[in-house]
């Protein structure tokens, strides 16, 4: 399996090419720093605003740093919005749906993976094909599904239509196929069913896929817009995207505001992508895997 | 689970196989356990995937606002979607789009991959930078773009000015919000592209390169006819997960411009709820999405069929 680890070069170091190397490598560093900044800027810049004094906001003079550091547009958005219930319903709903979706995602996998059933390659492409159906084509009868069931006005309305994903019955597959074949062979032989093989066989040996699985749908769920903006439309179940349309919506150009909101609501997965880098790594670069 | 199997129920279909499978002692009870295992994804995927999908088809025929019944009007809002210039232009522009982000995002992508894959110090923390926008929701980066390209008090705009350089409409003109717009989802695609690229270029076989510098190839060529090529499979999926990506662009688009101005950044999907949830025009929205869908299968089924083997070392 490939993964992005960042490791060797592309080519052995010999003493010649090594000494023609380090000639380019002021310049591919240099390259490097000016992309960073690039890619950066934009976020020290959401910083800079959300620190930064109406009055120098509104003073039209184009600085690239604060003058004097200030809380006030934090404490402006903490008195005007239920800010630590967004919160609340950001963490409730994004732990429930991945850990929803790590069970369901590995329960498949193995299924697809170890079991042999008839249908079981159609069903698993079909799975995958589910990656290709936009959200907006199927949004107003799912509206209207979660509607009729009585999930509308609950956390429920976001977490089971987003809890199954075939990326993730994919990942699971791809990895546990991975477990040789003999051992779960020697564990039927022992007289082991199928529940038992997954729960003391393939979970154990799948620690890592879990960590990608649990980080991905995370990442997913915490940063999830289109469908949370059509199922949640009561002020006090909003996840933290939503409260952030919102409350621009509500503060209109006062930019100091949404970016100390939209810094909140964008730091916990910040830490976290750095934190745990390797498995969101990992996730992303399996999907290559055919 | 194991009870499903141990109360023997009839399985949905399963017939002993001729080409095996079937006729092996326990096959029947482990296609029952195949199925349990599944249970959960099939009964979440088909209530909430497969049922709407149906219903998205059916809804595609009726004229509704969402209250109460719908009037079955046959094809109407398919013959609609013919002569309404809104959906030609959102049909335009999510062509444009994609067309746009999908080989631009991997350029700067299998740059910054190469860059990333050479020698050079502090690899691991420009990797870090390069991968960060990937945590940050379509909103917030959707909003810092609203905020850079501000035409009264943005950054982009007060930039250009201290260098000299007119400055652009970027909320009035429809160009330059296009452009506005593009730009956002590349800064916040492009590590997901390089990602794929380094996975796929610490594959390639160290010797191959070594091979063809003795041969006498200079950089250029060993890029050019090595490297690439080896890295044809990462190409393949990352245009596969690209046009997908584009024909959903969503949270970019409705945060940063809303579609316009005048429609000028309007996209397929942006259109569909607007019409579902705004005008509440909902089997309209639903012919819409029924037409996006069919349109993203045939491009990714064309490009599957197609371009498998070019892309593949030959």
């Amino acid at each position: 399996m490939r993964t992005a680890t960042p490791t060797r070069p592309a080519t052995p170091d010999r003493a010649v090419r090594r000494r023609r190397r380090d000639r380019w490598m002021p310049v591919r560093l240099l390259g490097a720093v000016l992309v960073s900044l690039a890619l950066l800027f934009p976020l020290y810049w959401m910083v800079v605003v959300a620190f930064s004094s109406r009055s120098e906001l509104f003073s039209g003079e184009t600085r690239l740093w604060p003058r004097a550091v200030t809380l006030e547009n934090f404490e402006r958005v903490f008195d005007a919005f239920p800010v630590v219930t967004w919160v609340g319903n950001s963490v409730a709903i994004a732990l429930v749906v991945s850990l929803l979706s790590v069970t369901v995602s590995m329960l498949a996998g193995y299924a697809f993976a170890h079991l042999r059933f008839r249908g079981s390659t159609a069903l698993f492409l079909l799975c995958v094909a589910t990656l290709m159906i936009p959200l907006q084509v199927i949004m107003v009868p799912l509206f209207r599904l979660v509607t009729s069931m009585g999930l509308f006005g609950s956390y429920w309305a976001v977490i089971l239509p987003t809890a199954a994903t075939g990326f993730g019955a994919f990942l699971a597959r791809q990895f546990v196929i991975g477990i040789p074949r003999d051992l779960i062979e020697a564990a039927r032989l022992d007289g082991a069913g199928h529940v038992r093989i997954f729960l003391r066989i393939v979970l154990p040996l799948s620690r890592p896929l879990l960590a990608v699985l649990f980080f991905m749908s995370l990442l997913q769920s915490w940063n999830d817009f289109a469908w949370p903006l059509v199922a949640l439309q009561d002020n006090t179940l909003y996840t933290l995207p939503i409260g952030l349309l919102y409350l621009q919506g509500q503060l209109g150009s006062d930019y100091g505001g949404t970016m100390a909101f939209a810094l909140l609501s964008v730091l916990p997965m910040v830490v976290l992508f750095l934190v745990f880098q390797r498995y969101f790594v990992q996730g992303f670069a399996r999907t290559g895997i055919r | 689970m194991t009870t499903t199997a141990r109360t023997g129920a009839a399985p949905p279909a399963a017939p002993a196989r001729p080409d095996g499978g079937g006729r092996r002692p326990g096959a029947r009870r482990e296609a029952l356990t195949g199925y349990g295992f599944l249970a959960p994804l099939l009964v979440l995927v088909g209530t909430f995937v497969a049922v709407p999908l149906l219903g998205a088809a059916a809804l595609s025929l009726q004229r509704t606002n969402g209250f109460g019944e719908g009037t079955w009007v046959g094809a109407e809002n398919y013959l609609r979607l013919a002569s309404d210039p809104v959906f030609w232009r959102a049909c335009l522009n999510t062509v444009l789009f994609t067309v746009i982000v999908t080989p631009a995002s991997m350029a700067l992508g299998l740059g910054a991959a190469v860059l990333l894959n050479s020698v050079l110090p502090a690899r691991a923390l420009f990797r870090s930078v390069l991968i960060l926008p990937m945590a940050v929701s379509g909103v917030a980066t959707a909003l810092i773009g609203v905020l850079v390209f501000d035409q009264n008090s943005g950054i982009a705009d007060g930039l250009l000015r201290a260098l000299g350089l007119p400055t652009v409409d970027w909320q009035s003109d429809g160009v330059a919000a296009f452009a506005s717009v593009v730009l956002v989802t590349l800064w916040w695609r492009t590590g997901f592209n390089m990602l794929i690229y380094l996975a796929g270029l610490q594959g390639i076989d160290a010797e191959l390169i070594e091979a063809a510098t003795l041969d006498g190839a200079g950089p250029w060529q060993r890029f050019r006819y090595v490297v690439v090529p080896m890295l044809g499979p990462s190409s393949f999926f990352l245009v596969i997960m690209n046009v997908i990506y584009s024909f959903q662009v969503f949270d970019i688009v409705f945060v940063l411009t809303g579609g316009g101005p005048q429609n000028a950044t309007t996209v397929l999907v942006t259109y569909a709820y607007d019409n579902g949830f705004v005008v509440r025009d909902q089997g309209y929205a639903a012919t819409i999405g029924v037409v996006l869908l069919l349109v993203s299968l045939l491009f990714t089924g064309l490009r599957w069929r197609t371009s498998r083997t070019r892309d593949l070392v030959g």
